[in-house]
């Protein structure tokens, strides 16, 4: 997995609340049998009118935020469907960094497995943030993992919590699977245990 | 011993290690696989050179992109990416050797149907899918939740999660229903009024009366949209309605298996003094036919009921419910009982079951469907539909002016070719009622089989006890 330590980049306001996963990519482009190339889709019914242009008033069809990699949204950013097309097409587009009041568990998770970092702040910095993005492409942020810290433009430090598991994958690029697979005996051992206890299974 | 919940039971069950860090491996009884989120895991593990740890205890099924309409086991019935994708899950249980349903397998329909159905399903299981109503195993007291592409390859790879625990939520529904009122109307009411991000970090529990006088079908309604509320997983404790359901499935364990199952099954409930991070209690007799006006499922309001102000609503919500008002063509103050459709489906994992089809069966006999409108029933699976054509509900369907359609996800995400024309209204058992979810510019309003029975007679919004 790619490694994420520090970032600073432009970060695009999104203040809807709810942004489901059908709005981060749409079904007709989970056909795909590959992780690439949905970038193009992310957001795609906000993103393009109906003859297939673009929206000029979609926040990231503005000349300031075309190359956001920080989006700050309301609340409960990416519920809906487990579909981790939603985390890839963002990916692709070249967000590493979502900031709300909360997520939805799975794309939470999904995040974290394509290195991408979702942080959770309260209501206040969370407005402080898009205040921030709101000025457009001046508003660099910064955003350092190993230190937890989000810094404005203005130059405020804001921290962040963080899972230590799921810092420590980010910084190093661990492979979770590789991670598991070093647990094996456990697993061999839990297996041997439960079809003892747990036959039917 | 402490008291624990029956999250903590079947949780601490399964653990395979935990480390300093506070996440745990969890060992998992049952993966089930579709053709959407998969083909990039199975991918993944050929590039690793890595093999399916348990493909006994894997399951895979095409739901999600298959046409409901006859012929489809040939491909050249297929849109080209469906035929690309359902020929990639073929392929991939072929090779890795997992249980296999293909569309031509009467066994075929929506893998939370066909999961439960088939006995694959049990109580004090740990089930995942890559597909967020996993929830819906939950009904059988099995800790089921949706997972995204890269944990269905750790999980194809390792048959095992990395979790961290959630917390504990008490859902607990008292007394009994009013007629007319079902499982949709429960689960439905509980996301209206705990919000879809109410859920967020918990497990719930669903309890009370009202929860255990249901069937299964009903539980796993209820339990399908616990991910709608933003909870990981929702659960209901087994009892005799649960161990009735299980006994003698194809892969339920028989004889002496089974008896040892149920002994242990039985010790599956939250004990007296367990401690909950959360209670949310509703009265059973408060809770009325419900239907949703808005593009979160979250925007619930009983039929009798009015488009509201989008200032009545606090912080971010105004815009949204703004906006969701707009997409929906709607005006404040409207009587939802006004709004006039243009198609009904009936079907999903949500309420693609035998009791949900007799329900708006039930409601359609001897009528017909409003002039215009067009209407179909998607069963759950190729044995709920050939049930409802032996007990006789599937003429009371065709009679009425219904299609008729094979199983699968059909019109709930509509990527086949089951879908909404922009603007056009639906009246839908499904559980997502986003912009866009049917089909683009599609709206959606959410209710009960009987109440999309009944919009489908009067071809408005209706009050399903004006028909009973
Ligand atoms: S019926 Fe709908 S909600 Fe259920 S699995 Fe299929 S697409 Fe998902």
């Amino acid at each position: 997995m790619e490694k994420f330590e520090k970032l600073s980049g432009i970060a695009a306001p999104m203040p809807l609340v709810n942004i489901d996963t059908d709005m981060i990519i749409p079904k007709q482009f989970l056909k795909t049998i590959k992780r690439t190339g949905l970038g193009v889709h992310a957001f795609d019914e906000m993103r393009y009118l109906d003859d297939g242009s673009e929206n000029p008033d979609f926040v990231l069809n503005k000349p300031a935020y075309r190359e956001a990699q920080v989006i700050v949204a309301g609340d409960n950013f990416g519920c809906g469907s487990s579909r981790e097309h939603a985390p890839w097409a963002l990916a692709d587009f070249g967000v590493k960094v979502i900031v709300s009041t909360s997520f939805a568990d799975i794309f939470f998770n999904n995040c974290f497995k394509n290195g991408m970092l979702p942080i959770v702040l309260p209501q206040e910095q969370v407005d402080l943030l898009m205040k921030d993005a709101e000025k457009g492409s001046n508003a660099r942020m910064d955003v350092d993992l190993e230190k937890q810290e989000i810094t404005t433009s203005d130059g405020e430090v804001i921290k962040f919590d963080i899972d230590p598991f799921r810092k420590r994958c980010l910084l190093e690029g661990l492979d979770d699977i590789g991670l598991t697979l070093e647990k094996a005996p456990a697993i061999e051992s839990f297996e041997s245990q439960a079809a003892q206890s747990r036959p039917w299974v | 011993m402490s008291p624990k919940t029956l999250y903590d039971k079947i949780w601490d069950a399964h653990l395979v290690d935990t480390t300093p860090d506070g996440t745990s491996l969890l060992y998992i009884d049952r993966h089930l696989v579709h053709e959407v989120t998969s083909p990039q895991a199975f991918e993944g593990l050929r590039m690793a050179g890595r093999k399916v740890h348990a493909p006994d205890k894997t399951i895979a099924v095409p739901d999600h992109n298959v046409p409901t309409t006859p012929g489809r086991e040939d491909p050249a019935n297929m849109t080209e990416d469906s035929a690309i994708q359902v020929a990639a899950l073929d392929k991939n249980a072929r090779d890795f050797g997992v249980h296999y349903y293909p569309v031509s397998d009467i066994r075929q329909g929506i893998v939370h149907i066909v999961g439960p159905e088939q006995g694959w399903t049990l109580p004090g299981m740990t089930v995942v899918c890559g597909d967020s109503h996993t929830a819906t195993h939950g009904a059988f007291g099995a800790l089921a939740h949706g997972i995204g592409t890269s944990e269905v390859e750790h999980v194809l790879a390792t048959q095992t999660l990395i979790q961290s625990k959630s917390k504990n939520m008490k859902v607990e529904i008292t007394g009994q229903l009013r007629p007319g009122v079902t499982a949709k109307d429960i689960t439905l009411s509980v996301i209206g009024k705990t919000g879809t991000a109410g859920g967020t970090g918990y497990v719930i529990e669903y309890c009370g009366e009202a929860i255990r006088s249901l069937s299964m079908e009903g539980r796993m309604t209820v339990c399908n949209m616990a991910i709608e509320g933003g909870a990981r997983a929702g659960l209901i404790a087994p009892d005799e309605t649960t161990f009735e359901y299980v006994k003698g499935r194809p892969h339920a364990p028989k004889g002496a298996q089974w008896e040892a199952a149920l002994t242990w099954w039985k010790t599956l409930f939250s004990d007296e003094d367990a401690h909950w991070d959360k209670v949310v209690t509703i009265k059973g007799e408060d809770i009325a036919p419900v239907v949703t006006w808005g593009t979160s499922p979250e925007d619930v309001l009983p039929i009798t009921a009015e488009v509201p102000d989008p200032a009545s609503f606090a912080g971010g919500k105004v815009e949204a419910a703004k906006r969701s008002i707009e997409y929906m063509g709607l005006t404040p103050g409207q009587k939802l009982s006004d709004i006039e459709i243009d198609t009904v489906f009936i079907g999903s994992c949500t309420n693609g079951r035998i009791e949900d089809l007799r329900a708006a069966a039930e409601i359609l006999k001897g009528k017909k469907i409003k002039d215009g409108m067009r209407a179909m029933v998607v069963p759950g699976s190729g044995l709920v539909r050939a049930q409802a054509e032996e007990e006789g509900l599937a003429e009371i369907f065709k009679e009425a002016g219904f299609e008729w359609r094979l199983a699968g996800c059909s019109m709930c995400l509509a990527m086949n070719p089951d879908q909404l024309q922009p603007g056009e209204r639906c009246a839908a058992t499904s559980n997502r009622n986003f912009e866009g979810r049917q089909g683009k510019g599609g709206r959606t309003h959410l209710m009960s089989p009987a109440m999309a029975a009944a919009a489908a007679v009067t071809g408005r919004l209706t009050d399903v006890r004006e028909l009973m």
